[in-house]
């Protein structure tokens, strides 16, 4: 039976990982080459780097670790952050990335989804969606949160899909950070619209979390988060224990 | 030393560094004269059947990969590489494989339970069901990444996986091998694989 996937994300500027709240107030946590390795020895079943820099200098320097991450590990690699073009998708993929998730740039180029996925396949296209409430609405931010680009988010996500994209990475903004546990109607609405898999991230605070999410939500495939993991508090060989114990098919 | 086939199809980057990482010394080539030097040959491949086998064809790759695998030499398919191992493709219209291994490769679509998604993508058990590669491995989990699969293969089938049915996950037969799932992608039981191949 196919297992449900827990996946640690990496925040990249400049070269290290760093995770904010809501999406500000970074800090750095670690080298991405050794969290990287770490994950992949310790049960991670995939691994997202994503590329918060700005700038083309830290781009470059963002290019030469994911090489290096690539050739340490051997478990999936998503790489996000910066994709505008099929140039960019180029660029990743050459360092040896996987799959490409696409977020803002999907927003400004509508053909941006469709022509990566006749490119390189709709396996490697990843939508990833920052969506929160704005009245009474699942609305799609762009630029890491901080924009409200006015579209609902369930028609967007399905547009992306029926465009290529092969999986969704579904950010809500509202939990984002608060650690309270995943926004379980928003991966509702997602998961029913779309039949590709489905990835929940923001809002995992403890491991109870994640078992109410694969329990409540049996059509999402895969538990994303980011500091829980860097910082310890959930460790992920206890964390796919628990799950294997509560009936939740995972790797061990 | 392991040659990895370069046809225009795939990303070979993982592939390499893998191969590194057993401590195996490869290379990428797509010249015959090269990879006729290789102990043992790696024939990777995403993206397209009819596409992948029309490169091989055109690129005179079928017809050299038929001849050393004639001849004995260690041949590894991974994924749509594996699926072009077979005699033919029902992948968007019906095309010709390399005819290695009889069997055929067939769409998941209305063959799953339709609760199921496709691809089928992730980490899922290997039921090992016979020859070297995969010994010891079964119940071990693997990375797939897959729309079509190879059906009518009993006579070189080594492992299925589960997913609403079973699907061929491994072949083998003689010295030609085939892996559905990403043995580069699969963490240590992957390198433990291509260890093992690199042994035969």
């Amino acid at each position: 039976m196919i297992t449900k996937r827990i996946i640690p994300c990496l925040d990249v500027r400049n070269g290290r990982v760093v995770k904010g709240t809501n999406f500000q107030g970074l800090r750095d946590v670690s080298s991405p080459v050794e969290l990287g390795k770490y994950y992949s020895d310790n049960g991670a079943d995939e691994l997202v780097f994503y590329d918060i820099t700005a700038s083309a200098e830290g781009r470059k320097l963002f290019t030469d670790i994911l090489t290096q991450v690539a050739s340490t590990i051997f478990i999936p690699l998503t790489v996000g952050g910066g994709i505008n073009t099929l140039e960019d998708f180029d660029r990743v993929l050459k360092c040896g990335a996987d799959k490409v998730s696409v977020n803002s740039g999907a927003i400004r180029n509508p053909d941006l989804v469709h022509d990566a996925a006749r490119l390189y396949g709709d396996q490697c296209v990843v939508l990833s969606a920052d969506v929160k409430r704005v009245d009474g609405q699942f609305r799609v931010f762009a630029k890491g949160g901080r924009e409200d680009t006015g579209m609902e988010a369930i028609s967007w996500v399905k547009k992306c899909v029926s465009n290529g994209a092969g999986e969704v990475v579904l950010n809500s903004i509202d939990t984002d950070g608060v650690k309270g546990g995943f926004d379980l109607p928003m991966l509702e609405a997602v998961s029913e619209a779309v039949d590709v898999p489905v990835i929940a991230s923001g809002g995992a605070g403890c491991m109870e979390d994640f078992v109410t999410l694969f329990e409540a939500l049996p059509k999402v495939d895969a538990g994303l988060a980011a500091s829980i993991f860097h910082f310890g508090q959930v460790k992920i060989p206890e964390l796919k224990q628990l799950l294997s114990e509560k009936n939740i098919p995972v790797r061990l | 030393m392991i040659g990895i086939i370069d046809y225009g199809v795939g990303n070979l980057f993982s592939l390499c560094s893998s191969c590194r990482a057993i401590g195996e010394e490869a290379f990428v080539s797509g010249h015959a004269a090269e990879l006729s030097k290789a102990d043992r040959l790696i024939l990777p491949g995403v993206g397209a059947f009819a596409d992948a086998a029309e490169k091989l064809r055109t690129t005179g790759m079928a017809d050299f990969v038929r001849t050393q695998a004639a001849e004995g030499k260690p041949l590894l398919g991974i994924c749509l590489g594996m699926q072009l191992l077979f005699e033919k493709s029902y992948e968007y219209g019906c095309h010709e494989g390399l005819g290695l291994l009889a069997g055929q490769v067939v769409p998941m679509a209305g063959r799953l339970p339709k609760e199921l998604k496709i691809p089928h993508m992730g980490w899922n058990a290997l039921e090992v069901r016979g020859g070297r590669l995969l010994q010891g491995l079964d119940g071990q989990y693997v990375y797939f990444v897959h729309s079509f699969f190879a059906e009518g293969c009993e006579a070189s089938l080594a492992a299925v996986t589960e997913y609403g049915i079973p699907i061929t996950a491994a072949v083998e037969q003689g010295n030609v091998f085939g892996c559905q799932f990403h043995p580069e992608k699969s963490g240590n039981v992957g390198l433990s694989i291509l260890r093992k191949f690199a042994g035969i």
